[in-house]
């Protein structure tokens, strides 16, 4: 490694800079495409994995066992052939999306999975005794569910829907590969257009790792009212 | 699918296979040796290391492969697709793998290496005979899950033209034009393949505990 080269002409090369700071707009557009689809997609795949918790909760054993397929199916995909499938596979099919759709709809139908495993378990930690009391209180169906359960859910495994963020986060950058114009896209194309190799990287990468310490000093803060309200693992 | 195309399926599984099973190997002493500088108290090194671990799980793998790729050779360093792919799915498994090893070594039971220096065990004998072994067992649901993980996440490597298991598909339905058989055929394999590893890990695990009762 030629650390001079590494120090002198390239890192702190001011003309190379000068081109990522002129190209910061393009940069931004990537930023703001990537915080856009994950901001949708963790909305998306919370409310859709609450509804497949349920699924698996169900008295209905083969509703209960489409919940568990779907889950463990999930689980078992690496996220980009999935999104192949929704955007290079379905269109055999007659069913044709944009690469944002398809990549968007792929992360919440995807992370929903992962989200519902999460829940399940900490379903699992709840004492049987409390919903029980919750339904002599007059509690039943989604009202028992949303009022009482989730919110013990969402609190106890804070710090697990976390890490499950930060994955969310970065699956985004998957997308670049079906042509979705994320932050390492942006990046991606300053590098090829001005042959800049280090520099847009780096930039997006710290970009990254903000925006992960942004999710995690979110999480810290639930993790703590969870604590105080005596929910969650200390 | 003929069988050219089946062919050229399984060739990409073994890439994807033999590219992660490297990765997987290295990043588990990889990640003992960050983990335990990072909780060693070493001026510098261990807030150096500290802060590449931070950064190493916050960073894309798509977005770390391309900087690997593209960007060490202007630094003097030549490296083909293959060796960027690999360092890219080491160097990211390692600093996870190092934080399962330093919350295991942080939640090993003080007294017992009291009671080893008691006896006069040397420092390097008790972290090998008495700490190691034991941290392995507790380490090793951890590390198995990130094993999955990083296969999950291999498909990362393709964007550098690495022909594995979800690149091949692109290759396949270039000559067939139906893309959808080899996505879900590749779907298939790589459930093989997660399946497997959690089975192995079950068997690991009972393995560990009958050992350690």
């Amino acid at each position: 490694m030629d650390w001079d080269l590494i120090t002198n002409s390239i890192l702190f090369n001011p003309a190379e800079w000068e081109i990522v700071l002129n190209e910061w707009p393009r940069f931004m557009r990537g930023f703001s495409n990537t915080l856009t689809l994950f901001a949708v997609s963790v909305v998306g795949a919370f409310l859709l994995g609450a509804v497949i918790v349920n699924l698996m909760a169900s008295r209905n054993p083969s509703v209960r066992a489409a919940g568990r397929v779907y889950v463990d199916g999930m689980r078992m995909l690496p996220f980009l052939i999935f999104a192949y499938l929704l955007y290079y596979g379905l269109p055999s099919l007659g069913i044709r999306m944009s690469a944002w759709t398809a990549g968007l709809l792929g992360l919440i139908l995807y992370h929903a999975a992962y989200v519902a495993e999460i829940l399940r378990g900490a379903w699992s930690q709840l004492p049987a005794g409390q919903t029980e009391a919750a339904r002599a209180m007059g509690f039943h169906g989604p009202q028992l569910f949303l009022r009482i359960v989730l919110p013990q859910l969402v609190l106890g495994s804070a710090p697990i829907l976390g890490n499950q963020l930060i994955y969310m986060l970065k699956d985004t950058a998957f997308l670049m590969i079906i042509t979705v114009q994320d932050l390492t896209y942006a990046a991606n194309s300053v590098q090829s257009m001005y042959f800049v190799p280090l520099q847009p990287f780096i930039v997006a990468i710290g970009l990254y790792w903000i925006s992960t310490l942004a999710i995690e000093g979110l999480v810290f803060l639930v993790g703590r009212f969870a604590r105080k309200r005596g929910l969650g693992r200390a | 699918m003929t069988g050219t195309e089946l062919q050229m399926l399984l060739s990409g599984a073994w890439t994807t296979v033999w590219i992660s099973a490297i990765a997987i190997v290295g990043g588990v002493p990889l990640g003992l040796v960050l983990g335990l500088g990072r909780v060693a108290g070493i001026p510098v090194l261990s807030q150096l290391l500290a802060l590449y671990i931070s950064i190493g799980r916050a960073t894309p793998l798509v977005t770390l492969v391309l900087l690997l790729f593209v960007g060490l050779p202007v630094v003097g360093i030549n490296i083909d697709a293959v060796t960027a792919g690999v360092l890219t799915l080491l160097l990211n498994t390692a600093t996870f793998n190092a934080e399962i090893w330093r919350s295991v070594y942080q939640s090993f039971p003080r007294g017992q290496i009291e009671a080893a220096q008691a006896v006069g065990m040397q420092k390097g004998a008790i972290f090998r005979r008495i700490m190691l072994p034991q941290m392995s067992v507790a380490a090793l649901p951890g590390l198995m899950n990130e094993a999955t993980l990083l296969v999950k996440a291999s498909p990362a490597i393709a964007v550098i033209g690495i022909v594995d298991l979800t690149r091949v598909t692109d290759r396949i339905s270039a000559r067939t034009y139906e893309p959808l058989p080899p996505i879900i055929a590749a779907g298939i394999i790589y459930m093989i393949i997660i399946a497997g590893m959690v089975r192995l890990q079950r068997v690991l695990e009972k393995r560990a505990a009958k050992w350690s009762a």
